[in-house]
């Protein structure tokens, strides 16, 4: 049984698509067979809802009259600034940057009350923000100081660029010291007091397509309550990552770059957020549709928690210090039981990436799909896969020379 | 004559693991003629114990007392009143869970839907700054 992305889509069009979630689809095979149910389905739908650090979003303020040259000056956006190293109204705003007097971890842990992210959830709440622009002057663009408010309407351009989200899989992050550790995976208790993770397993995009044999580039994604794309592969895109039998990555693997429409999206879906002692962020909703074009591609969509693995890593010693040790491997299911077992001793379990909000968004992209409302596309380009022989490389420093 | 200035004050205790079999309250009693009133108790599983006191006495021992607990490693908070859940803000991912000294916070096995048991809450506030999306508020 073999289906065209364009077959589905006229399906699509005429209302008789058959849509099912990624969870849906587990037990419709566990039913009917891999080879019924990839006949039956046209499209599972995945998601996934948490904090992604490297988000941001692109700006086009406008021209102020007289005219003025952001570019390789200052610009701030509610006090957090923004980067200005692209023409003159041009500016990005990521994620994660802090205004210059927040007082981050002087008094430690630091609470990172308001970032980047959290500017990006006002703007698409369609608050005003606050911009300030500070300039050289030049004699085309003369002005050297702008304080006013803007907001989304009121730019030409306002997209949210994100160069890695939806990571494949992710480590499970636990305390071997003996104090509090805080860190972007959440506070971990000391002694092992509690194991954090952060991917919505079997409802994750890449878990379901681990191949990446039809999510490439240019493919149609709800993002943030909106639709967008697959802009490329995501930043550390490791496709080498080791797998399981069926082709799950058990370490990090594959990443996504997304790119959107921030105009058409909601801070449902885009929250800013705050790791108490590490920085702020963005939580970002992402579903991406899978075509189901053939069995093959079902069984890789049928994947359920049981047969996702992922590596527990002890954030006090190992990782900072980039020590490759993995303490064990849990799977999604024991994640999901509420605790897991490491050195003998059972762990608690917590998840920063919501479940329920990732179900949410699967059905919701079921619901767009099954309406007509949103048809499929076909990649422009394949995401680099295992055939690529990328692998992540870590940074090889070397002594800078003494200068004479 | 000078009447000394007594205070009742309602606090949460955080005993380290390391401290949960020493005889602590009793030398509130014995070396700080403070009086004192258990509301709630308990050893977690990670063996913190917690402890939620009324202690009332003098100003002035009250204050030795305070300084006696946190310098042998007692996390010492006053109890605010309630905490509580802005509904609109929670995104359910369950990063308190595990945060809660007293299991307030409960994933539906089904839905992962993040359940907040208010009746269980001591109002000890750990979960107000580790929530990622500052969800849970004091109200004071």
């Amino acid at each position: 049984m073999t289906k065209s992305i364009a077959e589905i889509n006229e399906k699509i069009a005429k209302g008789q698509a058959v849509v099912v979630t990624a969870e849906e689809v587990i037990d419709l095979v566990r039913k009917k067979g891999t080879a019924k149910a990839a006949k039956e389905v046209d499209v599972v739908t995945t998601g996934t809802f948490g904090p992604m650090c490297s988000s941001g979003a692109y700006f086009n303020l406008g021209h102020s009259q007289p005219r003025i040259k952001a570019g390789g000056g200052q610009v701030y956006l509610n006090d957090v600034p923004a980067y200005t190293g692209i023409a003159a109204v041009d500016i990005f705003l990521g994620a994660t940057a802090l205004p210059d007097d927040d007082p981050r971890n002087r008094s430690h842990p630091g609470e990172f009350k308001y970032g980047g992210g959290h500017v990006i959830e006002e703007l698409v709440a369609g608050n005003d923000v606050r911009l300030v622009v500070n300039a050289h002057g030049t004699d085309c663009y003369p002005r050297r100081k702008i304080e006013t408010w803007i907001n989304l309407q009121s730019m030409n351009e306002a997209v949210l660029f994100n160069i890695r989200n939806a990571y494949q899989n992710y480590n499970v992050a636990v305390n071997l010291g003996d104090r509090t550790l805080y860190t972007y995976m959440g506070v971990l208790k000391p002694r092992l007091g509690n194991a954090n993770y952060s991917t919505s397993g079997q409802l994750s995009p890449l878990f379901n397509d681990p191949y990446y044999k039809t999510i490439g580039v240019g493919t149609r994604i709800f993002l943030g309550g909106g639709v967008g794309y697959v802009a490329w592969h995501g930043t550390q895109h490791n496709p080498g990552a080791l797998r399981t039998d069926k082709g799950v990555p058990r370490r990090g693997g594959g990443t996504l770059a997304v790119i959107g429409d921030l105009k058409q999206m909601s801070p449902r879906w885009l929250v800013g957020t705050s790791f108490l002692g590490y920085g702020a962020t963005l939580t970002v909703g992402i579903g991406v549709p899978i075509p189901i074009l053939s069995e093959e591609i079902l069984e890789y969509a049928a994947v359920t928690d049981e047969e996702i693995i992922a590596p527990v890593i002890d954030y006090f010693e190992a990782y900072p210090q980039r020590s490759p040790e993995v303490l064990g491997e849990v799977t999604y299911a024991q994640l999901k039981s509420g605790s897991i077992k490491i050195k003998r001793k059972q762990v608690p379990t917590a998840s920063l990436s919501s479940y329920s909000r990732a179900v949410e968004i699967a059905t919701t992209l079921k619901g767009w799909i099954k309406k007509g409302e949103f048809r499929l596309t076909e990649p422009v380009a394949p995401l680099p896969g295992v055939e690529s022989g990328i692998i992540i490389k870590p940074m090889q420093e070397r002594p800078l020379e003494k200068e004479g | 004559m000078t009447v000394a200035k007594t205070v009742a004050r309602k606090v949460v205790l955080r005993f380290p693991h390391r401290l949960v079999d020493k005889p602590i309250i009793y030398r509130l009693v014995k070396d700080y003629d403070l009086q004192f009133n258990i509301l709630k108790a308990s050893v977690t599983p990670e063996e913190e114990g917690l402890l939620i006191l009324e202690l009332s006495g003098s100003k002035k021992s009250y204050d030795d007392a305070v300084r006696y607990l946190t310098g042998v490693g007692v996390e010492l908070q006053p109890l605010v009143k309630d905490v509580f859940r802005n509904e609109e803000r929670c995104t359910h991912c369950g990063a308190c869970v595990t945060i809660c000294p007293v299991d307030a916070f409960v994933v539906n096995p089904k839905t992962r839907v993040v359940d907040f048991h208010e009746t269980k809450c001591i109002a000890c506030a750990l979960c107000i700054n580790a929530c990622p999306v500052r969800a849970m508020e004091v109200r004071l």
